[in-house]
């Protein structure tokens, strides 16, 4: 067998830590012994196994079914590999990547990828708050990796990140790219208020008006080299209904600030 | 039915009592140490073992509004380091500041059994005493910041000096301290007042007061002497952390005229060289005065690399921090009584003033001719976490780890220093002094630090290793108040320790002069500023030796 197939028989009462769920944990075990390991319910230490029914051996490729939205930090420190989950999924998923792909075909919760270095997270439906961000206290954020959310994403989207890309098919809510190092964050709908709040340097871009922030600065108008390049491989990568013609060959009014901060960083919005 | 423990055929270091790697056995009843136990007692087979009395921190923050400040400040710390609950142990949070229970426990598993909190304004003692009632295991007590104080300013201003003194026992009493500390002494009203303002001399006036930093900090020690206060003032030098403060530092131990007094994290006001270029190491100048004058102690306050948090009094310094590393920091006011500032820092083997920091501190260690009055510390959390004295004492005991550890630091900063030429290393019996019985003697514990017939039962067993820092960093037995609470490297039982407090006597009508005082100028009212004896929990009073 090619992927090693987990299905949510037993939905948990309070939130599942489950970091075993990840290629990194079940790599060359069987069955039982990916159905031996830990995962925390609430305080208790209970076993996959008690949440779980696993078919197959522990191959780097997974495959979850179920609601598992109360289920957290799936896909811990993956570096290589994929996981398809075939419903939503709780928080923290992809904790810590550095590579390898995650597909989430429902809804993501909050905080998608905190820590991640690389590799992708796709999420098809709406995803929570914090996605690709900082945890609290951390300096910096993310650096590195991909954050696809092809539906809606709530506030702080990429918190202090320092690299890496996040695309948003639908709206973002408030403070989008908040203390962002650098990095891009690309909205395809409507952004909440104060985006880019205390950016040092980085892009934001998106395809709809947005209110700005008094300490950002209109600079000019014009047709990004760049946004074109990043956008065909957005379109390439399941984006297509999202991007039309007109964004790519059209111009962007750019912003700079955050004047508080370095002001290097930049605020694009699509101009028609 | 008494509880009795007897601890055989281990090698006891108990310098206090000249007892240097004797074996010897140690009898305990009721907490206290004794002369001879039943013949039925549990005993402890301390075989190839090193005994010696529990440890003592004279300098450490670990309790109150700062310290919660800090550990707010540092959420991602405490991610990284959680400290799981056990069968008798409750739960906590590391890093670098850790949580309360977290603090007591990791005192207790590296041997220490006593604590000192270095720092607390009167004004948030409260505070201080319920955080340090549920700091476990360990005994502890705080100094009271009054080096900033207002109203003893304006007392001094007039010349008062009796009255001066009256107020400082009056606020040891009111807020159950241990003894008074005095921090950047003057800087902090001038910084409330200026922008940016400190004190670069401790001859220059303060502001309005018309007295000097070197007059208040006679005046105390002078106080403190009277008072008979069982530990000296604990005095962190004025221009902390400036190239060229030796001369600051000097001036500050001349003030004693002789008079016992205790500098704080002397490593940290030892920097030669010229106001605002690069630092040189000032070690030598610091302790020879220091080997010269027996009224002196000192505690190191040793930097080691890695995280560390500048938690300080010092507001000023806090500023000059912040224009190092600009990164989160808090700075605040606290009313008429002092300062604050708070960092979190770093300290990196590739900087040229970490490496001298670091350096500076061991210098002092290895030319200190007294160990009884040049202690261990590394003022907890500002120059690193508590939990590297096990590390610090093999660099004091191994001289070809520290010659291999000097590789690999800046080596300018290694070149402006005499660390290569320096090949003493700590015996056992001199590391039991610079942690146990020193500290005890300059805190006036006459209880602690030794094991002699009547001590507290605080003891800690060691299995004996080369790797010193492998030895110090999991003794096999902690033995408080004569329980066992770590038997065979494993918690046995939770255990609260005492807090330790003085209470030097004063004249009652002093507080009708501090009361107009407070009603114009405090957020509080008087009557709910002195801190009732509830809020002491279990605690133990150390007797003052006033001198009439």
């Amino acid at each position: 067998m090619t992927t090693t197939f987990l299905r949510l028989h037993t939905q948990p009462d309070v939130p599942l830590e489950a970091e075993a769920i990840s290629p990194v944990a079940i790599a060359g075990l069987s069955e039982l012994g990916i159905e031996h390991l830990p995962v925390l319910h609430g305080n208790i230490k209970a076993k996959i196994g008690d949440f779980f029914k696993v078919t197959g051996k522990g191959v780097p490729d997974i495959l979850l079914e179920g609601d598992l939205g109360k289920i957290k930090m799936i896909g811990a420190g993956m570096s290589a590999g994929s996981i398809t989950i075939e419903g939503n999924v709780g928080m923290h998923v992809g904790i810590g990547m550095s590579g390898g792909e995650i597909l989430v075909k429902g809804n993501a919760s909050d905080w998608v990828g905190p820590e991640m270095s690389g590799g992708r997270i796709v999420v098809k439906g709406n995803a929570g708050h914090m996605i690709g961000s900082a945890f609290r206290g951390q300096a910096i954020g993310i650096t590195g990796g991909e954050i696809f959310i092809h539906g809606d994403a709530k506030n702080e989207i990429g918190n202090s990140m320092r690299r890496g890309l996040i695309a948003i098919g639908g709206d973002a809510g408030d403070f989008t790219a908040v203390n962002m190092r650098a990095g891009t964050v690309i909205v395809m709908g409507k952004m909440g208020v104060r985006a880019g709040a205390g950016m040092i340097r980085g892009t934001v871009v998106c395809f709809e008006d947005a209110p700005m922030l008094p300490s950002f600065e209109f600079s000019c108008k014009y047709q990004p080299l760049f946004l074109r390049l990043y956008l065909i491989r957005l379109q390439e990568n399941g984006f297509e209904n999202k991007i039309t013609d007109q964004h790519l060959n059209g111009k962007y009014r750019r912003y700079s600030g955050d004047g508080i901060e370095l002001n290097r960083g930049e605020i694009l919005l699509f101009s028609r | 039915m008494p509880s009795e423990l007897k601890i055989v055929n281990g090698r006891v270091y108990d310098p206090a009592n000249h007892i240097n790697g004797d074996v010897q056995d140690i009898c305990v009843r009721d907490g206290k140490i004794v002369d001879s136990v039943s013949k039925s007692v549990t005993k402890i087979d301390a075989h190839g073992m090193v005994v010696m009395p529990g440890a003592i921190d004279i300098h450490c923050h670990i309790a109150g509004p700062k310290v919660n400040l800090a550990r707010k400040l540092m959420p991602e710390d405490h991610r990284l380091d959680v400290h799981p609950k056990t069968a008798v142990t409750r739960s906590g949070t590391g890093g670098i500041v850790p949580s309360t229970f977290a603090t007591g426990y990791r005192y207790a598993t590296m041997g220490y059994t006593t604590a000192m909190e270095a720092a607390v304004p009167p004004i948030t003692a409260r505070h201080v005493l319920e955080e340090l009632d549920d700091t476990p295991v360990i005994d502890k007590g705080f100094y009271v910041l009054l080096g900033n104080n207002a109203f003893l300013y304006k007392l001094l201003k007039e010349g008062r000096k009796n009255e001066f003194k009256e107020a400082i026992a009056w606020w040891v009493n009111s807020v159950h301290a241990y003894t008074v500390k005095l921090v950047n002494t003057g800087s902090d009203e001038l910084w409330k007042g200026r922008k940016n303002a400190n004190i670069t001399d401790v001859n220059e006036s303060i502001d309005h007061y018309d007295i000097t930093p070197v007059h208040v900090m006679e005046s105390f020690i002078e106080a403190a002497h009277e008072l008979g206060l069982p530990h000296p003032p604990h005095i962190h030098c004025n221009n902390l952390g400036h190239s060229g403060n030796i001369s600051t530092t000097l001036d500050t131990m001349k003030a004693a005229q002789g008079r016992r007094v205790h500098m704080a994290h002397i490593q940290f006001h030892s920097f030669g060289g010229e106001l605002n270029k690069n630092p040189v190491s000032g070690a030598r100048e610091i302790i020879d005065y220091i080997n010269d004058h027996e009224n002196i102690t000192a505690d190191v306050g040793q930097v080691m690399f890695g995280k560390a948090t500048a938690m300080t009094a010092d507001a000023p310094l806090a500023w000059m921090l912040r224009n190092v590393k600009f990164d989160k920091w808090v700075n605040a006011d606290t009313e008429c009584e002092s300062g604050c500032g708070i960092i979190p820092f770093s300290y990196q083997e590739s900087i040229y003033t970490h490496t001298l920091q670091w350096a500076m501190g061991l210098e002092l260690f290895l030319m200190s001719k007294d160990p009884w009055r040049v202690l261990l510390s590394t003022d907890h959390p500002n120059g690193g976490s508590f939990m590297n004295y096990p590390k610090l004492i093999k660099l004091l005991m191994d001289s070809a780890y520290r010659k291999e550890a000097l590789k690999h630091l800046n080596q300018k900063a290694v070149d402006k220093t005499v660390l290569l030429e320096l090949d003493r290393e700590y015996t056992l019996n001199e590391i039991a002094i610079i942690t146990r019985a020193g500290p005890a003697r300059a805190l006036g514990l006459m209880n602690k630090g030794h094991l002699g017939v009547g001590a507290d039962a605080d003891i800690t067993v060691y299995t004996e290793e080369d790797d010193k820092e492998k030895m110090f960093n999991a003794p096999r037995y902690v033995i408080k108040d004569g329980i066992t609470v770590i038997n065979d490297h494993e918690f046995a039982t939770d255990h609260k320790g005492k807090i330790l407090h003085s209470k030097p006597g004063y004249n009652e009508e002093i507080a009708a002069e501090i009361e107009p005082f407070f009603e114009d100028y405090y957020s509080v009212r008087f009557s709910n500023y002195a801190i009732s004896d509830d809020y002491l929990h279990d605690h133990e009073e150390i007797p003052t030796h006033p001198k009439s």
